[in-house]
């Protein structure tokens, strides 16, 4: 029955949902911006079938640019379990009828909501990502008119001035996640809001990094081999985060961490955010002081969960 | 005004317009990553003129009514716009700067500038190239480096016009303003965005 009824609703769309004329616009705004590392390219965005907000722009750039021979894996915050990304990964296997993982390894196109996989990525891999707001000056500048110049003349002045602030009132660069970085020492850019733990990794990456952001009509990318310099100060370099524990289900060191509170008397633990880095290392026989938690049950649940619909 | 097209002699585009553009583009997207590679686009299209397979393969890829399009390609030009009208419905512009594609052959590139290299608060709107070469090997060398290369890479396409890269070099200059370039011969791609630059051999 549900069988027939994907079979059904596949019919009605062309592949991968977009129309080939949206397709072909989207391409070329791609193309534009791989050849101006950094740079917003404007692109007509158009209603998907979820809310702006869940990923429409990631989408938009998957649709256009996934094929069948693609092995597609989604990711929301690092995990592979979570709603959104269980429902974007669902939607491109029914529209796309292509094969998906969640080995970060295995994929060819990697959708993500805020992180970069902890595998290193490797050429032919690409990552799109699921951009809320692709202006770095936004929230200095609310002016669209006014940061087009600013990128046009390099004019970023108003963006150290803002790190400086920071820095004057709690004595570090303060905030961790979309934190500005500068590619090929030309275009300000937002890496969206992954957490600046992960912004070393966008730096002479070997995969295609490709950046949609639907609400804001916007595409921007970073090729391969591509020079990306978080911005600091001599006297106050960029860091990043660390923690003192290690994973509690696989032991890994030096993952980025999420807090998990466990009980109303404030026990916490630290997993990794990132789902398939975590079991493929509980798989290779790592375990960290509470592995068997529940919490390790609770997401075999979810991937059951999904096979079975 | 409907204009009337003269439909004998125009040979079939995409047998399977869907996959096959997708799979094209993601070559040229591969192209454009890693500029200088020389990419094999596979199209499986058969061109009336097999040097123009590759070029052909991009306009079907990438054309349509939102692009117009300057072609200079000598004695091919008049069938091949024909081709492009019917296939690809892109408007053809005699006037290099209106265009935001080219699709030339080398002998008769015109100056890099002659194209548009875009506005600074919108360098994306910048004419690309899809310049029709003799081969993409044998030539005279030059060595790149830019985003996409991992240090340098070196290329060698041939029959480009001799002053070419000086051209290039003098595009560069200009960055984030330039036209992006694509060379083609028979099915096979070179990409130069212009994010890369030209540099001294040795």
């Amino acid at each position: 029955m549900t069988t027939q009824t994907n079979r059904m609703q596949h019919g009605a769309y062309n592949h991968a949902y977009l129309d080939e004329q949206t397709k072909r616009m989207i391409r070329r705004a791609i193309l534009k911006a791989v050849a101006i590392p950094g740079y917003q390219v404007p692109f007509g965005s158009r209603e998907m079938p979820v809310p702006y907000g869940w990923g429409t722009g990631g989408i938009q750039v998957t649709a256009s640019i996934i094929g069948q021979d693609d092995v597609y894996k989604c990711i929301d915050q690092g995990a592979d379990d979570t709603t959104n990304a269980v429902s974007i990964r669902r939607f491109f296997a029914r529209v796309a009828d292509v094969a998906t993982t969640e080995r970060t390894a295995e994929a060819t196109i990697i959708q993500t909501r805020h992180r970069i996989p902890e595998a290193p990525l490797k050429e032919g891999q690409i990552m799109v990502y699921q951009v809320p707001q692709p202006e770095p000056l936004r929230g200095l500048e609310p002016r669209e008119t006014e940061t087009r110049a600013m990128h046009a003349y390099e004019e970023y002045g108003l963006q150290y001035l803002s790190l400086y602030e920071s820095v004057a009132a709690f004595g570090r660069i303060a905030g961790g996640a979309g934190y500005p970085v500068l590619v090929d020492e030309r275009y300000l850019m937002s890496p969206s809001p992954i957490p600046k733990f992960d912004n070393p990794k966008l730096h002479q990456s070997e995969a295609l990094h490709l950046f949609g952001a639907g609400r804001e009509k916007r595409i921007y990318a970073v090729p391969p081999h591509t020079d990306v310099r978080s911005l600091d100060f001599e006297d106050y370099p960029f860091d990043v985060q660390s923690w003192d524990e290690v994973c509690a289900l696989c032991g890994c060191p030096d993952s980025y961490k999420d807090e998990v509170i466990l009980d109303d008397e404030g026990t916490r633990m630290f997993v990794c955010s990132d789902s398939s880095h975590c079991s493929d290392r509980r798989d290779a026989g790592h375990a960290g002081p509470m592995a068997g938690h529940e919490l390790d049950q609770g997401s075999a649940d979810a991937a059951n969960l999904e096979d079975a619909e | 005004m409907i204009g009337s097209l003269a439909l004998e002699g125009v040979s079939p585009g995409f047998a399977n317009p869907v996959a096959d553009s997708q799979r094209v583009f993601r070559r040229v997207l591969d192209a454009m990553s890693r500029p200088g590679r020389l990419i094999d686009l596979d199209s499986g299209i058969a061109a009336a003129s097999p040097h123009l397979t590759a070029a052909s393969a991009l306009a079907l890829t990438l054309l349509d009514f939102e692009t117009p399009v300057f072609v200079a390609l000598d004695a091919d030009g008049e069938a091949f716009a024909n081709w492009l009208r019917f296939h690809c419905g892109c408007p053809i512009t005699a006037e290099p700067k209106a265009a935001a594609y080219a699709l030339v052959l080398a002998d008769l590139l015109p100056a890099l500038d002659q194209f548009y290299a875009g506005d600074p608060k919108y360098p994306d709107r910048a004419t690309t190239l899809i310049v029709v070469c003799a081969a993409l090997e044998g030539g005279a060398a030059v060595r790149l480096e830019g985003p996409g290369i991992a240090e340098t890479r070196r290329i060698a396409p041939a029959g480009l016009p001799e002053d070419f890269w000086n051209q290039v070099r003098a595009d560069r200059s200009a960055f984030q303003l330039g036209v992006d370039i694509i060379l083609t011969a028979g099915d096979q791609i070179i990409a130069l965005p212009r994010s890369t630059r030209i540099v001294p051999e040795n």
